[in-house]
């Protein structure tokens, strides 16, 4: 059959731009024997498909029809498109570190005035250094999951970025991926933020692209570790061009007494998958996630959340919203594994849909593996339309159909946005939603 | 000179079902028309399908408009000529503040009349001059739309619109439905402001009560879908003494 020999095409192209991108890969010795190892164990899988069961919604042998060659390091014009990008989606008051096609691009970037206890470095810097037990850290991802592995693989650049114990930054830091619209291609990231004991942070994750830039991929990794009695607020936007992928993994480790406060929003791409595994590995902590697809036309986000919790007395809320135009196809895939010693755990998951349109798709499949007897434990699921009656209420009142649905609609995702504390990250948020919105129109 | 509302032999069915069987009412600008009659003679039905409310079905008559034909226009549309429903039952809209609602609803009324939007710091001005004159607190305007209002406020909150749109036709459906007296008295103020000889009310009730603080030009007795008896004010002190029961003959 055509249709199988393409997808086991995409398979083989995979090896072979691993094998032409190999001399651009830094890190040698031990960090280029991880990344072989690595390319092994995804070849043994190759790329995921339904049979996976975890990949059931999400089969990339079908979706991702191409492979693109890994992108060239960004020259002068691509680094000033990437600027004119900058333009629309940074803000003030961030501290802004940019990468360009998986590159990181100092000039885009803030890098003076650091704070005192803080530092950033390359993913770059940090594989060619002789620093063996910040590269484990570095490879401390599911190993077993093949894009992962070819993560792990393919990586080019990233931020390495570490707060001391104690340390309360009061600016947020804002990492940018950005897309130059040059040929298509794909951009293999990592990066990792590390937070000390008793400190405080805010990490804004951002995707986005030039103008002109369409048919892209991006395969982003991120490292967190959150330590005892510190605080993490973290945002991720995903912006990305209607016609790019986006698939990006992370590892978070939660300590004891730490909080970690997250909120995700895909309103681009044409296939994403955003996969995270949260360890709460310390007692009494506390982590909230929230995350909102807005999709419409082909649209297809997969959000895959694991949540271990490992220690007693935490309590984890979980809230996941799709909005769903056309046919968009919305995926939550949420999983609890209560650990024997976490007694005491209260974690709760809900998954909220708002159908558009008859042809759109919301698949939900909540797990609960529970080994501890002293838990609170639960997940529910919504699935419904915009109201009438209030949709004839704006009506009466002057708004028109697609003004009286944006209105609602805005008002179903901003009940997930209230849970940025940061108001100008909040605004970024609103604003994204409101670009989505817009082009609906 | 044109009626600013006609009615005209109005025949509606919900799910199959006739509800309205020819109803006529002419209302003309200046003038207060109260609607009276018993529960499930209609009053709404006839109120939802002037504002344009989808799940009715006309089979017969015309509703015109300043001259123009109702029932070919969307809600939205109807609205920016100056039609106003104040409903029976406000809904609640989590996560809309009411400053929010009220901006767009009235941007989108003056854009589809071809007129400029209005920026925020007018906006705001307008707002408060209104909502000071019915003694409502800006804090309530921050909140989600009637989220957590009493019945008094919902209530309070659609007069408020009305003063902020300027409609030239407001239809009040069960204004006194679940108000004190005093939230009543304040309520109808708001409204008797709104009276002048370009605008016009129609005053839906089923109690005589609200219409000694609304005192209306008209009173129009609905029964099982039709106005079975129309006259001035003192009908409905005839009502007050007498009930429905009559009229209830008198449709069957
Ligand atoms: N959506 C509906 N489906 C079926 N019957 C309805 C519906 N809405 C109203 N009706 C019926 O139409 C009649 C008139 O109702 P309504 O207009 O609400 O009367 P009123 O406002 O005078 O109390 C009642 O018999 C009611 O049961
Ligand atoms: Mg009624």
């Amino acid at each position: 059959m055509n249709v199988a020999l393409a997808k086991t095409d995409t398979g083989t192209a995979l090896g072979e731009a691993f094998a032409l991108a190999r001399p651009r890969l830094p890190g040698g010795g031990k960090v280029a024997n991880t990344r072989q190892q690595a390319f092994e164990a995804y070849e043994r899988i190759g790329l995921p498909n339904r049979r996976i069961e975890d990949w059931k919604y999400t089969d990339l042998r079908v979706l991702m029809r191409d492979v693109l060659p890994l992108a060239p390091a960004p020259d002068a014009a691509a680094l000033s498109r990437a600027a004119d990008a900058l333009k629309l989606h940074a803000i003030d008051g961030v501290r802004k570190l940019v990468l360009v096609d998986g590159v990181f691009a100092p000039k885009l970037s803030d890098l003076g005035k650091l704070d005192a206890g803080l530092t950033i470095r390359t993913l770059r810097d940090v594989l060619e250094a002789d620093d063996a037990a910040l590269h484990a850290k570095l490879f401390a991802l599911d190993a077993a999951n093949p894009m992962i592995a070819l993560n792990s693989a393919m990586m080019t650049d990233g931020v390495v970025i570490a707060v001391a114990d104690g340390t309360r930054l009061a600016q947020p830091v804002h990492v940018i991926h950005i897309a130059s619209g040059g040929l298509p291609a794909a951009m293999f990231t990592r990066s990792m933020f590390s937070l000390g004991k008793e400190a405080a942070a805010t990490l804004v994750e951002s995707y986005i692209c030039a103008d002109d830039a369409e048919n892209y991929q991006v395969h982003d990794s991120m490292v967190i570790h959150i330590g005892d009695g510190a605080r993490l607020d973290h945002v991720r936007l995903t912006e990305d061009s209607r016609e790019a992928f986006n698939i990006s993994s992370s590892a978070i480790t939660v300590g004891h007494k730490a909080h970690f406060n997250t909120f995700g929003m895909n309103t681009g791409t044409i296939v994403s998958r955003y996969q995270a595994v949260i360890g709460i590995v310390g007692e009494h902590s506390q982590v909230e996630t929230n995350g909102v697809n807005l999709l419409n036309g082909r649209q297809h986000a997969d959000t895959t959340l694991v949540m271990n919790h490992v220690a007693p007395n935490c309590s984890s809320r979980e809230v996941f919203r799709a909005v769903l135009d056309d046919r968009g196809h919305s995926v939550f895939q949420g999983r609890i594994n209560v650990h024997q010693p976490a007694q005491k755990t209260d974690a709760k998951m809900m998954t909220r849909a708002l159908l558009l349109s008859d042809e759109a798709e919301a698949d939900n499949k909540p797990e609960l593996e529970i080994f501890a007897d002293d838990v609170q434990c639960g997940h529910g699921a919504t699935t419904g339309a915009l109201d009438d009656s209030l949709l004839f209420y704006l009506r009466a009142r002057g708004m028109t159909e697609k003004q009286a649905q944006a209105l609602l609609i805005q008002a179903f995702v901003g009940e997930a946005i209230e849970s940025i504390v940061n108001d100008d990250l909040r605004e970024l948020a609103i604003s994204a939603a409101e670009r989505w919105l817009a082009a609906r129109a | 000179m044109t009626a600013l509302l006609q009615v005209k032999n109005l025949q509606v069915r919900v799910e199959e079902q006739e509800i309205l069987h020819g109803l006529t009412l002419t209302v003309n600008a200046g003038e207060v028309h109260a609607i009276m009659g018993p529960n499930g003679s209609g009053k709404s039905t006839l109120s939802h399908v002037i504002a344009g409310k989808p799940g009715y079905e006309v089979t017969g008559g015309e509703i015109l408009f300043k001259g123009e034909d109702l029932l070919d226009m969307a809600p939205d549309v109807r609205s920016a000529k100056g039609v106003f429903l104040a409903f029976q039952y406000p809904v609640e809209i989590p996560g809309v503040t009411t400053m929010t609602f009220l901006r767009t609803a009235l941007n989108a009324q003056r854009k589809a009349r071809g007129e400029a939007e209005y920026l925020v710091p007018d906006f705001l001005r307008k707002v408060r001059e209104v909502a000071g004159s019915l003694n409502i607190p800006m804090d309530m305007l921050k909140r989600g739309v009637n989220v957590g209002f009493s019945g008094g406020e919902k209530k309070r909150n659609e007069v408020l619109q009305m003063a902020l749109f300027q409609p030239s036709l407001c239809i009040l459906d069960e204004m006194d439905s679940g108000l004190d007296i005093d939230a009543l008295r304040v309520a109808a103020d708001g409204v008797n402001a709104l009276r002048s000889p370009e605008r016009a009310m129609v005053v839906i009730t089923h109690y005589q009560r609200l219409l000694n603080y609304i005192v209306p030009d008209h009173v129009h007795v609905m029964s099982k879908g039709r106005v079975v008896k129309s006259g001035g004010k003192e009908l409905a002190l005839e009502l007050e003494a007498t009930g429905y029961a009559q009229y209830e003959d008198v449709a069957a």
